[in-house]
């Protein structure tokens, strides 16, 4: 039996490929190449070009190769050194070939593992039971993501991470004692982390509108406050209200104002989705009855969810600008306190997910 | 171009649209929020339907509908009026277009 350690020379080339596992298959491959290689006998020209894959780039300081020949006989016959010589290298070289195909496949194999694990996580986040291939095959998600949403998806858990860390810095600098200036550049970066959240979902509407408006990021108890893609902005500030105390009357005012303002934006919005969602339906219902899924107002109807896209920037659009106000409205220490209660609240909304898809899970 | 020239400087509130378009649909419902009664001029419906879109653009609208002017100048579209509009900007520069009753 070979042992792995020795069969590769010069063994720098491949210490980026620690397992053993993997050599002990590439013992496989070489065993299988016909017994064109014999232990200890491999030899690596150094002038051979590198394949593509190999990262080490010591190479080029290799001088002349390595002989480990221990065969007495072609010291004798320098025709079987030729050939043994050519042989060598082509088992070589075929041998880089397979771990070129079998590294790629292990990259590949690697993303769609990640990509797997967020899918698992989220859907049990959001209370489905994800136990063998059956279950989660139901969720409908693998086949229908794109590599943009996939990508949105892996941006938005790190934006939580983030959100979270941001959180827990303010709530832990408004306990203590801390100059304005410290605490503007907190809620300049929280503000900011807002509006970067509503530029990742304006890309991923481009991408697939439907995704984004159905909140499918989302935990499920976000997803049941759900409007047009994300929260109400009305409501948002009927969640941070309480905790701006104590307010000026001139600020009274102004939130007042915004308030209404908001609302009214809203509604108009909200009516023109009614519009929408009926002139699309108008559209699919249209034709003869006995047509099966054929469409007469195609062209009609693809136009409409085309529509879809600006509405949901302009829900964005509408939930950026109630943010900016909000900060123009309240001082530096009372902006803080209102984004660490909008940051709580969100994050409460997902624990509330959590338990609930664990009570769930619950055997009765 | 002369005829959006015509049109925009009519008195109170114009708004361009177009009858599929569902985003001009709420900014009527917004301006009608407001108690106020905007002109509409439904483009798709005029034959120079295509030359007022580029006029409006090149106005510096940045849809050409929904396409809102008050007093003959232009306000924007749908962005710029919810960004008035939540600044508290939008409710002056339509007050003298503001019906009483309501």
């Amino acid at each position: 039996m070979n042992t792995t350690s020795t069969h590769f020379v010069p063994q720098r080339r491949f210490e980026i490929y620690e397992p053993l596992n993997q050599i002990s298959m590439w013992e496989e491959s070489f065993k299988n190449n016909g017994g064109m290689y014999t232990p200890g006998s491999i030899i690596i020209p150094a002038n051979e070009k590198t394949d593509s894959l190999s990262e080490d780039t010591s190479h080029g300081a290799e001088g002349t190769p390595h002989k480990y020949d221990q065969e007495a006989s072609t010291s004798r016959h320098p025709d079987k050194i030729q050939r043994r010589l050519a042989q060598n290298r082509e088992a070589a070289r075929k041998s880089r070939l397979r771990k070129k195909a079998y590294v790629q496949q292990l990259e590949t194999s690697r993303l769609k593992l990640i990509h797997l694990e967020q899918e698992l996580d989220r859907a049990r986040q959001q209370g489905f039971y994800v136990g063998n291939g059956v279950e989660s095959s139901a969720l409908g998600f693998s086949d229908n993501m794109s590599s943009g949403i996939v990508a949105f998806e892996m941006e938005y858990g790190h934006w939580v991470e983030e959100q979270n860390r941001q959180i827990c810095e303010l709530r832990t600098v408004l306990h203590g004692q801390v100059s304005d200036i410290e605490l503007r550049s907190l809620v300049e970066n929280a503000m900011k982390h807002y509006f970067q959240l509503f530029r990742m979902k304006s890309t991923a509407a481009k991408i697939d509108v439907f995704y984004v408006m159905s909140g499918m990021w989302k935990t499920s108890a976000e997803r049941f406050f759900l409007w047009i893609g994300g929260f109400r902005p009305s409501e948002l500030l009927k969640v941070l209200l309480p905790h701006f105390d104590p307010l000026t009357d001139q600020q009274l005012l102004d939130v007042c104002n915004l308030r209404q303002s908001c609302q009214q934006a809203e509604d108009a919005l909200s009516q023109g989705m009614e519009k929408l969602q009926h002139t699309l339906a108008e559209s699919v219902a249209a034709g003869k009855l006995g047509e099966g899924s054929y469409i007469p107002e195609m062209t009609c109807a693809m136009e409409r969810l085309e529509a879809l896209v600006s509405f949901v920037n302009q829900a964005d659009h509408l939930r950026h600008e109630t943010l900016q106000q909000m900060h123009r409205i309240l001082t530096t220490r009372q902006a803080a306190r209102g984004l660490l209660a909008l940051g709580e609240y969100f994050q409460r909304l997902r624990a509330l997910s959590s338990s609930w898809a664990a009570k769930q899970r619950e055997p009765t | 171009m002369d005829k959006v020239m015509r049109m925009s400087s009519e008195k109170g509130v114009v708004i361009f649209t177009k009858s599929s378009c569902c985003l001009c649909y709420a900014v009527q419902i917004l301006f009608r929020d407001l108690r106020v009664q905007p002109t509409i001029h439904e483009i798709d419906n005029d034959p120079d339907c295509r030359e007022i879109e580029k006029a409006l653009l090149r106005l510096g609208c940045s849809t050409a509908v929904p396409a809102v002017f008050v007093g003959g100048k232009l306000v924007g579209s749908t962005n710029e009026v919810t960004s008035l509009h939540l600044s508290g900007s939008l409710v002056p520069l339509i007050k003298p277009y503001q019906s009483i009753l309501y």
